[in-house]
């Protein structure tokens, strides 16, 4: 008999925070609005035991549900990194939310429902597992977009993610029915069998599985929802877009590529390789016209998932570890960047574009200091992580041959450092305004320990490429 | 001790460079001038045991550059050569450094000043010491620099920057061709040492150097490189026009340069140079015509000039020009000897000029003096020792050395002897009118100036024992060395420090000439004299009268044979111009045009339009996601999958 129950255990992590979700839906549904408080704290706690619990259990390579759900190290890597994301997000979140009086019990519960989503995705083994996974995660973040209900702003973002999702999601099942019509499975490695050589149809299936993939990791042309909703969407939502949902989008993208499609390999080369570059050089020149932080943020990351994909387009351990890695500098910068971002609040009013910087180094200089070395890592500048990050996916991507993509990325990541230095710019040379409020100490926290991050990752590079060269390897 | 000589110069340097402002203006004049005064005494010490003596020293001091076969040390080479330009560099530096203790008595920048002329002194000395070429070049370039501080050393004035900036510029000239000199010996003999290039000159006759398509005779085509570079430095024709002006800086340093360092190093380099310059004829002939040719040509434009230190200048000018008139016969001991003879009266004009100026309260033009001599005798009587000697006045010291050489060039084989000979002695007439005119516009006739006439007076002690030294010198130099340098003793004096080869037997045939040709230069020097004093102390209306009539050649002449202008017309403005065009159409409409600003403002352009790409409608969202998904389909449907 026990052969038909399920390795429960296996999922152990997946159990916990299902079973905290709905529990603390309950308390919330019980106690009512003042509860808020209570259950963004608990729910503080269960992300960060969960992650603990990812971390601490026995590294092995396991598949649970006849395949549904695969644990190997690749998924343990990436469900910490989506995990830490989530928890510092959630963490940054509550000062802002409850000065601005929108603290609802609901948006915790929705955050680690969304975070078992990611989970999921990122342990997926086959597009059933994956669809299911998608679905949690986006149907999620659908409602925590438009969570400020009163702001016209938050519902529009909501709404224009939900609809442009929904159009994704829906290319994505197209896809994955066109891989199963012509693979006659769902699973991955079933798939990575039957489909040996890239026919028409096949690659029909690839371009609508990959141009759901890339919605949710928002990649050029499939952005076009990121700035409306990063701007519209309250800041430690953003805040939590930007990472969590990213991690598990990038993991699943790597899987289905590297997993399922082994033996395809040239035909998703060059969808990759074409969203990348897109990517890349939308995201350093749209960036260029904002001035509002939170847009700029987003074209931002619309250029690192460019970057990331550069990695990936490799189809090498060392480019997959090279996107690892990306990953994980890029949850850490963008983490601290947000930090000063939800930081920026005068007289006790959020602002949000660029010019409210000026002069920062004069009235906030340790948070200027951060801040500008967040951003001389984001621009790419040695010897910061930043640098690192991209020397990785272009040393891959040069490896593998893709020679006229790393230079494309390379001269697009010049570009790119325009914007960035500009912020560093208007907050070390352009006349001060008045000063921000005081920063929350968790803030403080958080920018602290990335920017020392950012600044001091090349002096110790090795545990973090190690682990995820390991965890990479999982993979092929 | 050779160190000491060499390094306390540096050493002063350094000291007022640093604390000049801590230690005050006395104290870097006392440092400075009583190191130069050490670094005197020594040289003379070295000069007896080297030169009288015949032991030649070479003193290392440490490895430089070692790379595979090519080794070059820092040392100090002692030979007699090196041994007389030690005494004349550091006697006449001595004396300029008291000297100007009471010249620039009023200058607030004493320090630097002080600093700037042992910087000079040391450079110079390095130079002189030089045991290869590179240590030589060294020198050079140090001595090119300290005298482009020291001419801008009026920094606010516009006209001593400019001066500067030519000295500096046209001295590059010269020493983009030494360099190619030196190059080409280091590719003909692998080394830059002298002892190993000296060594295998012999074996570069008749060999060549490829450029070009042609093959050239390898020591012609060093000798001349080298020549040039000796042109820059010694002012000879064509590069001479730094040279006048380089009187902008403060006059010691006038007497500084033009006596003994800066304008000697290219004569002493084309002396020490001599194993190679005796085979090539060819050079030789070169340098003889281009020193005539600088030697009359000075000397002419020094006729008519009205400022007192523009007439030495150019007189320097001319005198340079003889010494390698003498180097052009091979007669390198006798161009060595006009160049010792020459630091002492040449020093002393200039210093007695400096002299002169001071007592007129800066006053430089000569029209505006006249009358001095009861005024200033002291100076007066120097002036006059300077004149005779410079002149070949029997039994000074410009007699023995100027005659040497006008006799040599008589004697020469070259191809340029006799040109030689009669602009050596045309020269010597127009020198010894312009020399004479000076002394009589200065010092004799009535006083132009009654209120700077009256207000004159001596110079205080410490610049008066500068001319009493420099007068002694001059009057005695030429008759006390004549043995050493002309005469029967030169191969012993001079032992290895100068290579003269078998057939040049030039010291020998010299004195074998026509005794008309041996007097000539005295009568000239008599009829110069003569005119000069017609027109300048009988009738006075007489020049002016004559400069009227003869309007044309006066303006040549006045205009220095319109050198400037022409350098002007030829290099200066066609370099302007082409500086012009490449800034503003090459770097700002072409670089900066198509590179950062082009680039800047294109990426700017695509931002414009990427960000109206971003609607904010849905539907627009909706339909470039189905473009893109459309547009990869259709990329594997045409390209294959």
């Amino acid at each position: 008999m026990s052969s038909f129950l399920p390795p429960l255990g296996a999922v152990l992590p997946e159990l916990v925070l299902a079973l905290a979700a709905i529990i603390l839906l309950l308390v919330g549904a019980i106690k009512g609005e003042r509860s808020a408080n209570l259950v963004t704290g608990l729910a503080i706690a269960v992300l960060a035991a969960v992650l603990l619990l990812v971390l601490l259990k026995p590294v092995v390579t396991l598949s649970a549900f006849n395949g549904a759900l695969v644990i190997d190290p690749f998924s343990r890597f990436m469900k910490a990194l989506a995990l830490l994301g989530a928890t510092v997000s959630l963490i940054m979140s509550v000062d802002w939310l409850n000065r601005e009086g929108q603290n609802k019990f609901e948006y915790a519960v929705l955050v680690l429902i969304s975070t078992l989503g990611m989970m999921m995705l990122v342990s997926a083994g086959d597009l059933i597992a994956l669809y299911l996974g998608l679905e949690l995660m986006s149907l999620s973040l659908y409602v925590i977009a438009a969570i400020n209900r009163e702001s016209v702003r938050s519902t529009e973002a909501g709404l224009k993610y939900f609809v442009l999702g929904s159009l994704s999601s829906g290319m994505l099942l197209y896809g994955a029915s066109l891989l199963y019509g012509f693979t006659g499975t769902v699973n991955f490695d079933g798939i990575a069998k039957a489909a040996t050589s890239p026919t028409l149809g096949l690659v029909f299936g690839i371009v609508f599985v990959m141009a759901g993939l890339c919605f949710k990791v928002s990649a050029v042309p499939f952005h076009m929802w990121t700035p409306d909703v990063y701007e519209g969407a309250p800041t430690p939502v953003t805040a939590f877009f930007a990472t969590a949902p990213k991690v598990a989008a990038m993991a699943v993208f790597m899987r289905v590529a590297v997993e399922a499609l082994p033996n395809v390999t040239h035909s998703w080369q060059q969808i990759i390789t074409f969203v990348a570059i897109a990517s890349m050089v939308l995201g350093a020149f749209a960036a260029i016209g904002q001035r509002n932080i939170k847009r700029l943020l987003a074209y931002s990351s619309i250029g690192h998932m460019g970057f990331a994909l550069v990695g990936l387009a490799a189809a090498t351990p060392q480019g997959v570890r090279g996107v690892m890695v990306y990953m994980t500098i890029y949850v850490a910068m963008t983490l601290g960047s947000f930090a000063c971002v939800l930081s920026m609040r005068r007289n006790g009013q959020a602002v949000e574009t660029i010019d409210d910087l000026a002069g920062l180094s004069r009235t906030r200089p340790l948070m200027a200091l951060a801040f500008s070395g967040l951003m001389f890592s984001l621009a790419g500048i040695p010897p910061l992580a930043g640098f690192l990050a991209k020397y990785y996916v272009f040393l891959a991507a040069i490896q593998a041959g893709l020679y006229g993509l790393a230079v494309i990325g390379v001269l697009a990541s010049v570009v790119g450092a325009y914007y960035y230095l500009r912020v560093v710019k208007i907050m070390y040379f352009d006349e001060p305004a008045d000063a921000f409020d005081p920063m929350p100490g968790e803030l403080k926290a958080v920018l602290s320990v990335s920017g020392l991050f950012t600044v001091f990752y090349f002096l110790w590079p090795a545990p973090l490429i190690d682990a995820a060269g390991a965890a990479a390897r999982a993979l092929f | 001790m050779y160190q000491a000589i060499v390094f306390l110069p540096l050493i002063g340097f350094l000291i007022t460079g640093m604390f000049g402002r801590a230690i005050g203006a006395r104290a870097s004049e006392v440092v400075t001038t009583s190191f130069l005064f050490i670094a005197c005494i020594l040289s003379w010490i070295a000069f007896f045991n080297v030169a009288i003596g015949g032991h030649d020293v070479r003193v290392q001091l440490m490895q430089w550059i070692y790379v595979g076969d090519f080794k070059v040390d820092w040392a100090l080479r002692i030979d007699t050569m090196t041994a007389i330009m030690l005494i004349v560099v550091t006697t006449v530096s001595s004396l300029v450094h008291l000297y100007s203790i009471g010249y620039m008595h009023d200058d607030p920048f004493r320090p630097r000043f002080f600093g700037y002329l042992s910087l000079f002194t040391f450079a110079m000395l390095m130079l002189v010491t030089a045991d290869n070429l590179l240590q030589l070049f060294f020198g050079w370039e140090g001595v090119g620099l300290a005298s482009y501080l020291l001419i801008g050393f009026y920094f606010q004035k516009p006209s001593a920057n400019a001066a500067a900036m030519k000295a500096f510029v046209v001295n590059r000239v010269g020493d983009f061709g030494f360099l190619l000199g030196i190059f080409a010996i280091f590719v003909m003999t692998g080394a830059v040492s002298f002892e190993t290039v000296f060594a295998q000159a012999p074996s570069l006759a008749g060999k060549t150097i490829s450029f070009l398509g042609h093959n050239w005779d390898a020591p012609t085509v060093i000798c001349i490189l080298l020549f040039i570079g000796a042109m820059g430095k010694s002012a000879q024709f064509l590069l001479h026009t730094w040279l006048p002006d380089a009187m902008e800086g403060p006059t010691p340093v006038s007497a500084l340069i033009h006596a003994a360092t800066m304008v000697t190093a290219g004569v002493f380099m084309v002396a020490r140079m001599s194993p190679i310059f005796e085979l090539s004829p060819t050079a030789l002939d070169l340098i003889m015509l281009v020193g005539a040719t600088t030697s009359v040509f000075a000397a002419t434009i020094a006729l008519v000039q009205n400022d007192i230190k523009k007439v030495i200048a150019y007189s320097t000018c001319s005198q340079l020009g003889y010494m390698f008139v003498a180097m052009g016969t091979g007669a390198y001991s006798i161009g060595v000897f006009h160049l010792f003879t020459h630091a002492c009266f040449k020093a002393l004009l200039f210093l007695s000029a400096g002299s002169v100026i001071t007592a007129m309260h800066h006053e430089q033009d000569m029209r505006n003096m006249g009358g001095l001599w009861k005024k200033i005798p002291f100076t007066y009587g120097a002036m006059m020792i300077g004149t005779l000697a410079i002149t070949g006045f029997p039994f000074l010291a410009g007699y023995y050395s100027k005659d040497a050489i006008i006799e040599a060039a008589w004697a020469s084989h070259g191809t340029f002897a006799l040109y030689g000979w009669v602009m050596t002695v045309g020269a010597a007439a127009l020198t010894s009118f312009y020399s004479w005119r000076l002394v009589f516009l200065t010092f004799h006739g009535k006083p132009h100036d009654h209120h700077h006439y009256d207000a004159a007076h001596e110079s205080p002690l410490v610049m008066t024992i500068p001319l009493g030294v420099l007068a002694i010198g001059s009057v005695f130099a030429g008759a006390v060395f004549f043995n050493d340098f002309v005469g029967e003793n030169v191969h012993h004096f001079f032992g290895h420090a100068i290579f003269m080869g078998a057939e040049n037997h030039i010291l020998h045939e010299m004195h074998n000439i026509p005794l008309w040709a041996k007097y000539m230069p005295t009568l000239m020097m008599a009829l110069g004299f003569a005119v000069a004093y017609w027109f300048y102390v009988v009738d006075r209306s007489l020049p002016v009268r004559l400069a009227k009539s003869q309007d044309a050649l006066y303006q040549f002449l006045l205009n220095k044979w319109y050198f400037d202008e022409l350098y002007d017309f030829l290099f200066i403005r066609p370099s302007m111009w082409i500086g012009r065009v490449l800034w503003k159409q090459g770097d700002g409409r072409i670089i900066d045009g198509w590179g950062p600003n082009g680039v800047s403002a294109r990426v700017l352009d695509v931002t414009g339009r990427v960000v109206r790409l971003q609607s904010g409608y849905l539907y627009h969202y909706a339909f470039v996601m189905l473009i893109g998904v459309a547009a990869l389909i259709t990329w594997f449907m045409f390209a294959g999958v």
